[in-house]
């Protein structure tokens, strides 16, 4: 009974504005993804935007789970989540299955997943505790603690995959939520300099242990000529296709340019090209809109949050899914190296996606909980 | 404090956050408001193609690695399907093809998207060159590459060899051939068809993008294709081409079996066809023409035609009735002709007074085999006749969804379920010289020729060679005294004064045989009398040598008449060409 009494009482509080955002983005996902797909040689279509509607079926089930209990669970094992994800991370790194020249699947039975998906929901929680934990500025040990197990160590575990985008997105939100937490003056000036006077160093040495094909992307990006392998060619193309769907766009499923110019990654880091030339500038605008009313959506969560934990944890997620979105557009709009991350919530992918609406079934838990009612 | 320093820090988030889509939007509008026509254009000239790049198909050899088949390139003429303005009448007449059958070409191709429509296939290497000249005066028209096959042999083999034809509709749908795209040809007869899975690979395709004129500007990217297995058969291409003239225009079949190994070394039916008629898709007049010949030409007598056994079933007969005891090797009885049984009389084909067991063999009496059928029984007969294969398809590779026949091996039990009737006691006497509801196909009877051979070796026949290197050796349990005998009495057949089968004696290798001539329609007349379609089928079944025999063989000709006169002179012509081309070798 006790329970009905909660829902009830939360059920005036859910976040369904969040939850409309998150499925209408979706569903013009399904969309795009059946008209990137359609087929080329055959007549077959095939049945990736059916997986994906599956897909998008589980993630309900799993964020109105997650969003029924309350995150305070998350907080008092926050660790004890984030070492058996660590564990994970590294386990995938001996067994785990190539793809696509990463290793980034770990298989179980009939499932594989990627660890490292989940993994960016640990991260996030065991940072926010921890930083919940400090009173005050974070010291110089605070600080290097927290360094070493939520940055470094996960950032060198995912890298080495090699997974460039998810690792560098998650150490950027590192950073950002130790900063949320405020730094003392020492530590800020050091990071500072260190954010200055590192890149020329780092640069070099990151550079060499780079990987053949991010090299490639990154001097496609700086010299499209030069273009190894067609990697220019691909941003070229992105850009082609996102122009020529001028103001209107082509028409749902008349673009021409989609299905076949980024094989094999139509339907998952390009897709939104695939959007952008069938539905125009006006399209364009719309979805971006609604992207940009989720983020804002889930900062304001965070503002109003009813504790320290839900505030780091609401703005680590949503900056965490913006960087995701920033580095995809940066990508598929020629105005940042091919760095493959999936756009949220629109790009085929079944682990990613269960992720992301993890996160937001976290950010809708939040705000239901805002006003901190007694029981 | 904390709160306070969150809520800047925020509302910075929230400022850097919008100022990103600022430039994001900016960024959209430059792309497809400012510059949007430009890249409209770009999308619109630069056409994505996508072409098959054709597997290279596994070759056929024969036993002695002589390739049976050839890959020949060939060109074939497309357009691009966005093509607009085609001058039809100047291309029809270049390409050499009706303007009407171009039209509708083009009409049913306008809905494929990135694929070429296929003007005309079976381009030779001049054709090539005329058309790239005149290429500026048609944008969009391209000539391709792709793989064809040729047939070194002809008609000689065709029935084992098969040939090579774009998919049916059934094809299509199936699971079997999910790879395959629909410009590639594919297996559709025999071999060809029954290995078209090792035969083929899989096609490769390269995307390309085209200018306007169909000129490929870069290549976006390319599967390769995966040339297909090899495939050796056990067929000996020397004594098929042997074995196919030897019938001199005859209509019939002839198989020949190794009978240490069961591999198949000819598989003739005739009439045959060229192969090399198909490649290219076969015109609809010669089709016809073919599909109404009343000699059937597709038909693979070898192993879709069943024929009564007549005569050549007796050595089974004979060897069941040796094993049961219900006769022995000096038994006998005495032939005046024919064998009063109630008010029927079932004749033999000429009076032979008193004959022994083997005399009856070498002689092929009638009257002898009746008695030791009506002792043993149908059941009986008709268990030592499925021991040696008869009755029962051999399973060997033709083509799917067409069927080896079975034929029948009749017996009380079948009779009562397929014609609901009883068996006849003279049902069984008709049964025992091969006559009534027995009937085989020729491969049946040479499988059954090559067990005497062997004595017994138990393994199914085969087109490929070793394919039957991994099967275990192992004997049907027949003594060997019973084999001594009935061998003994097949080397009379040939060798032997009044023998049936002496018009197969040879000098240069000693042949064990059996003559049989089958009834097409009961009568007494002589069968050089009749109608040829009502004359009777003439068998010969022989292994050689005699003493270690290497091969065994079973012929048939239709409506050849008797078995000794037609049939014998052939398979006496394949023995020789065989041991001449061991020899020679």
């Amino acid at each position: 009974m006790w329970f009905l009494q909660i829902n009830r009482q939360y059920l005036k509080q859910f976040d369904w504005y969040m939850l409309s955002l998150l499925l209408v983005i979706s569903i013009i996902g399904v969309m795009t993804i059946y008209s990137a797909t359609r087929p080329v040689i055959t007549t077959v279509q095939p049945n990736y935007y059916i997986k994906q509607i599956v897909w998008i079926l589980l993630g309900l089930a799993v964020l109105l789970t997650v969003s029924v209990f309350d995150y305070n669970w998350l907080r008092k094992y926050g660790y004890f989540l984030y070492i058996p994800g660590l564990i994970l991370l590294t386990l995938v790194l001996f067994i785990g299955k190539r793809g696509m020249g990463a290793q980034r699947w770990l298989e179980l039975g009939p499932v594989s997943f990627q660890p490292s998906e989940l993994f960016r929901i640990l991260l996030i929680v065991g940072v926010s505790k921890y930083l919940s934990t400090v009173n005050g500025l974070l010291t110089k040990r605070h600080f290097s603690i927290a360094l070493m197990a939520f940055g470094l160590v996960p950032f060198i575990l995912i890298l080495k995959q090699p997974h460039l985008g998810t690792s560098l997105v998650l150490l950027s939100t590192f950073f950002f939520l130790t900063i949320a937490k405020k730094l003392e003056k020492k530590v800020m000036i050091t990071l500072i300099i260190i954010a200055i006077a590192v890149p020329p160093v780092a640069g070099n040495l990151v550079w060499r242990h780079l990987k053949d094909y991010q090299k490639k992307r990154i001097v496609a990006f700086i010299e499209p000529d030069v273009d190894p392998k067609g990697i220019g060619y691909q941003i070229e193309q992105s850009k082609i296709t996102i122009g020529s769907g001028q103001l209107l766009g082509r028409g749902y499923l008349k673009g021409t340019q989609g299905p076949l110019r980024f094989l094999p990654e139509k339907h998952t880091d390009f897709i939104y090209c695939v959007f952008a030339e069938e539905w125009g500038f006006v399209g364009s605008a719309i979805i971006i809109m609604l992207y940009l009313l989720l983020f804002l959506r889930g900062i304001s969560t965070a503002l109003r949050s009813r504790d320290e934990f839900g505030r780091y944890l609401a703005l680590g997620l949503t900056f965490m899914l913006f960087l995701y979105f920033f580095i995809n557009m940066g990508m598929v709009l020629g105005m940042m190296p091919v760095v493959g991350v999936p756009i949220p919530f629109m790009s085929y992918g079944g682990t990613t996606l269960i992720t992301n609406y993890i996160a937001i079934g976290i950010l809708i838990n939040i705000r239901m909980r805002r006003l901190a009612i007694c029981y | 404090m904390s709160r306070e320093y969150f809520e800047k820090y925020s509302g910075l988030t929230i400022f850097i956050v919008m100022l990103v889509f600022f430039v994001l939007a900016l960024r959209i509008y430059q792309l497809q408001v400012l510059q949007g026509p430009q890249y409209r254009e770009a999308a619109n000239s630069n056409k994505i193609r996508v072409i098959t790049l054709p597997a290279a198909r596994g070759i056929i050899y024969d036993r002695n690695h002589v390739p049976l088949v050839k890959n020949e390139p060939y060109y074939y003429a497309s357009l691009m399907p966005e093509t607009k303005n085609i001058d039809t009448a100047g291309l029809s007449k270049l390409l050499d093809i009706n303007e009407k059958k171009l039209i509708t070409k083009l009409k049913k191709g306008e809905a494929q998207r990135f694929k070429a429509i296929v003007l005309k296939e079976g381009l030779a290497f001049k054709d090539v060159a005329a058309i790239e000249a005149r290429r500026s005066d048609f944008p969009g028209l391209m000539v391709e590459p792709n793989l064809t096959r040729h047939y070194v042999y002809n008609n000689t083999g065709s029935h084992v060899i098969g040939y090579l034809g774009r998919m049916t509709a059934k094809q299509m749908q199936s699971a079997e051939y999910d790879n395959v795209t629909p410009e590639t040809f594919v297996g559709q007869w025999a071999a060809e068809e029954f290995y078209d899975r090792q035969l083929r690979g899989s096609a490769g395709e390269k995307i390309i993008e085209v200018d306007a004129l169909g000129r490929q500007l870069k290549l976006i990217g390319q599967t390769k294709p995966q040339m297909g297995k090899d495939i050796t058969l056990s067929i000996d291409i020397d004594l098929q081409e042997a074995a196919e003239k030897a019938f001199g225009g005859k209509t019939g079949s002839l198989v020949v079996i190794n009978t240490t190994n069961a591999e198949v070394l000819a598989l003739v039916s005739l009439p045959a066809f060229d192969p090399n008629d198909f490649v290219m898709g076969i015109e609809t007049d010669k089709w016809n023409a073919m599909h109404k010949d009343k000699r059937h030409p597709f038909l693979n007598r070898a192993l879709q035609s069943t024929y009564p056994p007549g005569s050549v079933f007796k050595p089974v007969v004979a060897i069941a009735a040796l094993e049961e005891g219900v006769t022995d090797a000096n038994s006998g009885t005495h032939c005046n002709g024919s064998l009063e049984f109630g008010k029927y009389s079932f004749g033999c084909w000429k009076s032979h007074g008193s004959v022994s067991f083997h005399r009856a063999m070498v002689e092929s009496c009638d009257v002898f085999y009746y008695e030791i059928g009506k002792k043993l029984g149908i059941e009986r007969i008709e268990k030592y006749a499925r021991l040696f294969g008869l009755g029962s398809s051999t399973g060997i590779g033709l083509k799917r969804g067409v069927d080896e026949k079975d034929g029948t091996m009749p017996s009380t039990k079948w009779k009562n379920k397929a014609a609901k009737r009883q068996w006849f006691l003279g049902e069984t006497l008709s049964a025992s010289i091969g006559q009534g509801y027995v009937s085989v196909t020729p491969a049946q009877m040479a499988q059954m020729t090559a067990m005497i051979a062997n004595e017994g070796i138990i393994m199914p026949i085969t087109l490929l060679k070793d394919g039957n290197a991994a099967m275990p050796r192992e004997r049907l349990n027949i003594r060997s005294e019973t084999f001594d005998t009935v061998k003994s009495a097949m080397y009379g057949v040939v060798n032997e004064e009044r023998g049936t089968g002496k018009d197969a004696k040879s000098k240069i290798v000693q042949i064990s045989g059996k003559t049989g001539t089958a009834q097409v329609i009961a009568g007494r007349l002589k069968s050089e009398q009749q109608k040829e379609r009502h004359r009777d089928h003439a068998w010969f079944i022989a292994y050689a040598p005699s003493e270690h025999p290497e091969i065994a063989l079973a012929v048939i000709v239709e409506h050849g008449g008797h078995g000794g006169s037609a049939a014998a002179p052939i398979a006496k012509q394949v023995i020789e060409s065989y041991f001449k081309g061991k020899a020679g070798k």
